[in-house]
């Protein structure tokens, strides 16, 4: 196969991280609402650890952005 | 799109000051205006609000008031409990710095700091180096405990403790390509917009027409992009929040 081919088809598959990072977003943000829903007045407090869980989660997604980027600039 | 207008171009650093020393090159380019801005920005702004230091803040007062509220009501010490007191200045000067970058970078034509993972990993270093410091300064040899869990049973330690110490010096490496990424990311998918805004107005007709879907796309992830550079500077201060406290503390919540 082509080098370059190859780093191309390697930079697409690159983006599979974002799989997890979709089921983790949704599940930060499906969790926090059937807890809210629950518990009303305990949900404000959760908010700063509804945000990180949120952050922390997005980035797992974006550390394959780099990886595609590395293989497509790096190589 | 033409060559020179790739969403990748903002990125690129351009020499306005030429300097070398011993052979090093040392100019000062956009991202050190850039950096040197935020700086200039951030002190001011926090030494100029507070200087009325009245009783009854005003408007530019009650703004820093927030935000050191924030970092030490709501960050330092929920995590850190009341030994967090003396890291708070290390804290709020990274959050300060990252946010007031990361901001200016948002106005159109700048230059994102943290977009770069070098100045990144730099203050994740930074955090590391500190981290290290105080873990030995505290606990001597006995901060290497961190690497064994105290719950673990006996016959799982040579699995655990590699884990750990993996773990641990991998801290570095995520904590800045998290706030480089994200940053990367966004400004990336602004321009991706533009662009496309820019390319079908060229297009003509019907198509010119269509353009105004990815401008109202571009002002809802530019509103994105205000959300996630407060939040990733906040993330930051958080987690060097959260290494600086098992320094401290080790295991043992405080």
């Amino acid at each position: 196969m082509d080098a370059t081919a190859a780093k191309l088809i390697g930079a697409g598959l690159a983006t599979l991280p974002l799989f997890g990072a979709g089921i983790g977003i949704g599940n930060v943000f499906g969790s926090y609402l059937t807890g809210a829903l629950r518990n009303p007045s305990a949900a404000a407090s959760q908010q700063t650890n509804l945000l990180l869980g949120f952050a922390l989660c997005e980035a797992t997604g974006l550390f394959g952005l780099v990886v595609s980027f590395v293989m497509l600039f790096g190589f | 799109m033409a060559a020179g207008h790739s969403p990748m171009a903002q990125f690129e650093i351009h020499t306005l000051v030429p300097l070398s020393i011993g052979g090093y090159d040392v100019s000062f380019t956009n991202s050190s205006l850039w950096m040197f801005l935020a700086v200039t920005i951030g002190s001011a702004f926090l030494l100029l609000s507070v200087k009325r230091d009245g009783i009854i803040p005003g408007r530019m007062q009650s703004v820093v008031e927030v935000m050191h509220d924030f970092i030490m009501n709501q960050t330092v010490l929920p995590v850190m409990g009341d030994s967090g007191r003396k890291f708070f200045p290390f804290v709020f000067s990274l959050f300060i710095f990252i946010f007031f970058t990361n901001f200016l970078g948002l106005v159109p034509y700048s230059f994102t700091v943290t977009s770069h993972i070098i100045v990144t990993f730099v203050l994740a270093l930074l955090v590391f180096a500190v981290v290290l410091c105080v873990g030995f300064w505290t606990h001597g040899l006995h901060f290497l405990s961190l690497f064994v869990p105290s719950s673990a049973p006996k016959w799982i330690l040579p699995v655990i403790v590699p884990i750990e110490i993996i773990s641990f010096l991998s801290r570095p490496i995520s904590l800045s390509v998290r706030l480089a990424a994200n940053m990367l990311a966004g400004h990336t998918m602004l321009k991706v917009f533009a662009g496309f805004v820019v390319s079908l107005l060229g297009a003509g007709g019907v198509l010119s027409a269509l353009s105004i879907a990815p401008l109202f796309a571009g002002v809802a992830v530019t509103a994105l992009e205000v959300l996630v550079a407060a939040i990733q500077a906040w993330v930051f201060a958080m987690l060097t929040c959260i290494y600086l406290n098992e320094a401290v503390h080790l295991h043992d919540d405080h």
